[in-house]
């Protein structure tokens, strides 16, 4: 009797990603790597200022520039493209329109007032520097409270304040949450505004064909069905006869989650000239006139029985939207509502936003988006009601945990978390840390002088985004799989994953079910003409909600194809087995043929099931019935030079809980890069802004990413609680790391300090910040 | 004017303007796009390439400034289609994400190796500087580099 | 980020890249590296008509022993300098300086003359050559002129370089017999510029004492300094913690320091001491060493 072939087992094993050799070659295609011949380069004439009256733009000059074929300023394109789209609006939200190119008043430095387009890169650089602009400055609007008073210039002449929005968020009853509480503590925090900074930055390539009327549009996006709806609306063009392909992608972290001017630009320029147009957005354009994130200045109130117990928060907060809208800007700040219990039962909570406009970029979602910011307001509030209540940090954690058996759990903020096992995320974390050593070392430091500091952050995030209704449509993923005639397996993904390494993922997901190699399944991804329609990656949802579809829609072409066994072998289709290669009947091993071998037949058709039709070709839209609710801990080690400010980051321990892992080796990077990024705002990212409304540090010169020797090894390990909202049980992990790791490293500079009496700064905790709040302190003058 | 290069092992000549950036020939005019533009301050490292056996970052050298020089870009750093140490083990170790720094990041990892073959941590995180990953936080690199560096040999 | 049009020259020796400086005059900028000069260009913070490539030039580089020291090439990078056993041996304040210079692939092309004639005030190298007493040797049509460092460095991105100067070598004495040295530095977490870099010198005296130390500081004002006070604090005194650190509190009197969203004049004159007070430290511990 034969025996039943081992199966390989893909899911939860580390394998190397199967995108990598053409990117480590050089041989992966970005947009700019794409060179269609003919291409049109466009290039743009942007505000120098942050809100200047624009009384003239004379495009002669550039126009007569060498290689100039066209020149267009806001008045030539009026009524001709559409404005910018936004979604995710809450009611009676003031949606200022946000023109292609600036029309009588520039709102933000780097906002685009003329475009130029020329034969070559070089020549429409020049040409846009021919652009003569009659601007008058005006006063500019930078800072949030400010921007609030009676007599700040107005953002939008046609609204009566700078209020973008109002919204809050209530659960129980706050103030007789406040009165239970023993201790209330209070205290203004801000997270200041950074920048997303893919390291590729945004480009677009648009080529229509007019004998077709047909477009295609390369563009850096996470979202290519999103930018194709929107975009064929915005130049009114039937949406089917466009086509957008998300190339290669390098980087998105949210920002390019967005439709933005410069494409639909270049779209409406390609039809207006039938040629390609190409823009490559420069470094300095990234960090004008990409979206930012973060951006909020709030004050927060903790209240606290003498035990530690949490008995309210209450968060009111100024939202920082930017001059205009982008695609998500308003929704975002709305999370961190949903957000703001976190993993703590916090009975009576209120979050209350005033959005306001500033004379900026738009804000939108940057990794994490809205709920860093909830975790970052709630692990320091925590610390300071620690050190007010003389308790340990871990321990006034633990003590406002849910227990794992109060899962699901429902949150005053009106979700309900499906799983979670928090002390065990914490407790292993701390005996990874070797905690009470931790601290033993810290005494022993501040003995000799030195200044240790050891910081925590327990954190949940709403990953899995999400069902369509929680956020306001389009919360599903689209997957098709095809068995090709040879028994290859094509996944076809509506999601369009940008470094995440989901052509690695979902081939295992796809190559289990079939018992065929992983090397044989082609995931294809990023292609409007080729995928169903998708949603995109974002939100910890690529491998949660597009994985999940891959799924289902595999599980109905191997349900297919167990049907045409089953005729073969004339067996029962519910005993019919894939492993090996083979397909075979499981209760007579001996009954099998080569996996390529039945689904021949299926394509063949000389005889089908009954009810059957030809093909083996899925299709399957997932819609996820909840959010997902990864969570951790993350414990730091940093070291202060009180007399430099020089942060030291000494250990990094992190214990995450994103579920059933589909790949640990991927997962292990994202937690890597997503350390990086928070501890990277907590330390030194910030975008500062001149009274003019100019950034001040808008280069990489001047504005820091963490570089490699300023980073330590990550200690990582895991708990595992699967989630039962989705079929892989998988929960997300793409911005676990940033989410623990602002407030760990935060915690732990302000742990450090508190010897002198530190007890809060904003970030980013650059060395003049904590040295003058040393030297203050050492003065006894206010901390 | 004209440039003549040695890029990847071939004799190219170009007619190109003086102020044509390194970068731009290579992409633009030779086709090698695996070179990439990411910061154009000189701070990134994505654009980095051996120019006569010494990492450059090409976004800050004029085609020009190059004249008669020998050039190896991520695309010639194996040759035949193989793989080099590096690049085999940072696709091993899962060295990148997006894959937009790792050209110049393999470069300049080359360059440390061909400096100091048996680096420590500290001298890998220090020998990268020169290049930011968004990323990866770095420690994947790391390793790979580490990695690489066993499996060249090590300490010749 | 793409530099507007320019000429393009390249002489084969340096009579020839001085006539032709003369004949474009303020009009031209000289090339070597282009680490300094490229950035601008491509920010279009400078529009030069025509460059002259100076970087192929026989002569103008290489490290060298002379009578008194080390003569540097203006076209040596920072890497050669790094890296060079000779200047290690003879002048390892030098090599760690130029290893403090942004990053591989920056020290690989920039060039000691070039960094210097640039004047950048957040640079490295002026710290080191101000506490080596290093001189900068200039041509010009007129013939050669060796310009001590102290004087050579005139304010933020000046220089005593005349127009139509070509600065060829840096000239390094060998430091006094028995000194120890160190460059320390606060780098502006982006650029990897010195918001302040110290370079001590300290020449150990009989008895535990100091016979004198000289100290370079970059990156705190324009143009870099020497920190005479600190200078003249420690001169002859005994070689106690207390002595460095009440000296190091000197290192920024009477400059008025640089003030940016980065660091302010205050904070600069924070690092100067502290950094001050540890290069000197460093220093008297590698002599001892």
């Amino acid at each position: 009797m034969a025996s039943i072939p081992e199966a390989p087992k893909f899911i939860g094993v580390p394998i190397k990603r199967r995108d990598d050799p053409r990117l480590i070659q050089g041989r992966a295609r970005y947009v700019d790597d794409f060179q269609l011949p003919g291409t049109l380069h466009m290039a743009f004439a942007r505000s120098p200022y942050g809100h200047a009256a624009i009384r003239g733009v004379d495009l002669s000059k550039a126009r007569a520039a060498p290689g100039v074929v066209a020149a267009y300023a806001g008045a030539d394109l009026a009524g001709k493209i559409g404005p910018v789209p936004v979604a995710g609006l809450v009611p009676d939200a003031r949606v200022p329109v946000q023109p292609v190119l600036a029309g009588g008043r520039a709102l933000f430095a780097g906002e685009p007032v003329a475009a130029v387009v020329a034969r070559t890169r070089y020549q429409a650089r020049d040409a846009a520097d021919l652009v003569e602009v009659d601007y008058q400055a005006l006063d500019a609007v930078v800072d949030l409270e400010k921007a609030l008073a009676p007599a700040a210039p107005r953002v939008h002449a046609q609204f009566e304040d700078n209020v973008a929005f109002r919204w809050a968020i209530a659960g129980g009853d706050i103030e007789a949450g406040l009165r239970a509480a023993d201790v209330v503590i209070k205290q203004k925090i801000a997270n200041p505004r950074v920048v997303p900074l893919a390291l590729e930055p945004r480009g677009v390539l648009a080529h229509y064909l007019p004998g077709e009327d047909k477009m295609t549009i390369w563009s850096s996006t996470q979202v290519p069905h999103k930018l194709r709806t929107l975009l064929a609306q915005q130049i009114g063009m039937a949406e089917n006869r466009i086509r957008v392909i998300a190339p290669e992608v390098g980087g998105g972290f949210g920002s390019k989650l967005n439709v933005y001017r410069e494409e639909a630009l270049a779209a409406y320029v390609t039809r207006e000239l039938g040629r390609p147009v190409k823009w490559i957005e420069s470094r300095g354009e990234n960090f004008l006139a990409t979206i930012h994130g973060r951006g909020q200045l709030g004050e927060a109130e903790m209240g606290l029985r003498r035990d530690g117990t949490i008995t309210a928060l209450r968060y009111n907060v100024l939202a920082d939207c930017g001059a205009y809208y982008q695609l998500l800007t308003v929704a975002i700040f709305t999370l961190t509502g949903l957000m703001l219990p976190g993993p703590y039962k916090i009975p009576h909570i209120e979050m209350k936003v005033t959005g306001v406009f500033t004379h900026k970029m738009a804000t939108d979602a940057y990794r994490g988006a809205g709920r860093p910011e909830a975790t970052y307001i709630l692990e320091r509030m925590l610390d300071l009601a620690a050190l007010e209540l003389g308790m340990d940090p871990a321990e006034i954690r633990r003590k406002n945990f849910p227990a794992k058996a109060e899962f699901p759990y429902a949150t005053s903020a009106g979700l309900t978390y499906d799983s979670g096992d928090y002390h065990a995320a914490l407790d292993k974390a701390l005996q990874k840390a070797g905690y009470p050593e931790m601290r033993r070392q810290q005494a022993e430091a501040r003995r000799q002088g030195r200044c240790l500091g050891v910081g925590l952050s327990t954190y949940v995030e709403i990953c899995g985004m999400g069902p369509s209704a929680a956020l306001g449509g389009q919360g599903w993923e689209s997957a098709r799989v095809r068995v090709e005639p040879t028994g290859k397996v094509t996944v076809f993904s509506g999601a369009s994953p940008h470094g995440q390494g989901q052509e690695t993922s979902f081939a295992q997901i796809a190559a289990d079910a079939f018992g065929i190699a992983v090397e044989d399944v082609e995931v294809i991804h990023g292609d409007t003409d080729v995928v169903p329609y998708g949603v995109g990656t974002f939100g910890s949802r690529g491998t949660v909600v597009g994985g999940s579809a891959v799924v289902f829609a595999r599980d109905k072409v191997r349900d297919k194809m167990a049907r045409f066994a089953a005729m073969r072998f004339e067996a029962d289709a519910a005993d019919i087995a894939f492993a090996g290669g083979k397909v075979f009947v499981r209760s007579a091993p001996e009954k099998s043929a080569p996996f390529a071998r039945i689904a021949q037949m299926a394509y063949d058709a000389i005889q089908l099931p009954p009810g059957t039709e030809p093909g083996l070709e899925e299709t399957h839209f997932f819609e996820p019935p909840n959010f997902t609710f990864p969570f951790g801990t993350h414990v730091v080690l940093v070291e202060v030079d009180p007399q430099t400010g020089e942060v030291k980051i000494l250990r990094y321990v992190a214990v995450d809980d994103v579920g059933n892992m589909i790949n640990p080796l991927l997962v292990r990077g994202q937690i890597h890069g997503g350390i990086a990024q928070g501890a990277g705002q907590a330390l030194e990212e910030e975008v500062i802004y001149g009274g003019g409304g100019q950034p001040l540090n808008a280069t990489l010169m001047h504005y820091a990413l963490p570089k490699a020797h300023q980073l330590p090894r990550f200690e990582l390990d895991h708990t595992t609680t699967p989630t039962s909202v989705n079929p892989l049980g998988a929960k997300g992990v793409g911005e676990a790391g940033t989410i623990g790791s602002t407030p760990a490293v935060v915690n732990a500079v302000l742990d450090a300090l508190a010897p002198f009496g530190v007890h809060h700064l904003d970030m980013p905790l650059r060395p003049e910040k904590i040295w003058r709040a040393v030297s203050r302190a050492r003065k006894g003058g206010p901390a | 004017m004209n440039i003549s290069l040695c890029i990847n092992g071939q004799s190219r000549a170009f007619d190109a303007e003086p102020r044509t950036l390194l970068v731009h020939l290579l992409r633009d005019e030779a086709g090698l796009t695996g070179t990439h533009i990411a910061c154009e301050t000189s701070v990134c490292g994505a654009c980095t390439v051996l120019l006569d056996g010494k990492a450059v970052k090409s976004c800050t050298v004029l085609a020009v400034q190059a004249e008669g020089s020998e050039i190896t870009t991520i695309e010639g750093l194996a040759p035949g289609g193989k793989l080099h140490p590096l690049q085999e083990q940072f696709w091993e170790k899962h060295g990148l994400q997006c894959g937009y720094c790792t050209p110049g990041m393999i470069l300049a990892a080359w360059q440390l190796l061909e400096r100091r073959p048996d680096p420590s941590e500290e001298e890998i995180r220090h020998g990268i500087e020169g290049n930011l990953c968004r990323c990866t936080g770095y420690q994947h690199i790391v390793d790979a580099i580490q990695a690489a560096a066993a499996q060249m040999g090590g300490k010749r | 980020m793409i530099p507007a049009p320019f000429g393009y020259k390249r002489p084969g020796t340096l009579a020839e890249a001085l006539a032709l400086l003369r004949e474009h005059g303020e009009d031209a900028r000289l090339l070597s590296g282009g680490h300094s000069l490229l950035p601008l260009l491509k920010a279009r913070l400078a529009r030069p008509g025509v460059l002259i490539d100076i970087a192929r030039i026989p002569g103008l580089s290489g490290i060298t022993e002379t009578a008194g020291g080390l003569r540097i090439g203006a076209l040596t990078t920072h890497h050669e300098v790094e890296a060079s056993p000779l200047v290690r041996e003879a002048c390892p304040l030098l090599a760690e300086a130029a290893g403090r210079i942004g990053d591989v692939q920056v020290r690989n092309r920039g060039t000691i003359g070039g960094s210097a004639a640039h004047a950048d005030p957040a640079s490295d190298y002026p710290a080191a050559l101000l506490a080596l007493e290093a001189a900068l040797v200039a041509s010009s049509p007129d013939g050669t002129r060796s310009i001590p460092a102290a004087g050579f460095f005139t304010g933020p991105y000046e220089s005593a370089l005349k127009p139509g100067e070509i600065l060829t070598a840096v000239e390094v004495p060998s430091p006094p017999r028995g000194s120890g040295e160190a460059y320390l530095k606060a780098a502006q977490q982006a650029s990897g510029f010195a918001v302040c870099g110290v370079a001590a010198l300290v020449v150990p005296g009989p008895g535990g004492t100091i016979a004198s130390a000289r100290v370079g500081v970059t990156g705190v004002a324009a143009p870099a300094y020497r920190a005479r006070k600190t200078e003249e604090a420690l001169a002859g005194k005994p070689a106690s913690p207390d002595a460095l650190r009440r000296a190091a509190a000197l290192a920024a009197e009477g400059v008025e320091p640089l003030d940016d969203f980065y660091a302010s004049a205050d904070f600069r004159r924070q690092l100067a001491r502290v950094y001050a007070e540890r290069a000197l430290a460093e220093a008297l511990r590698r002599a001892k060493g």
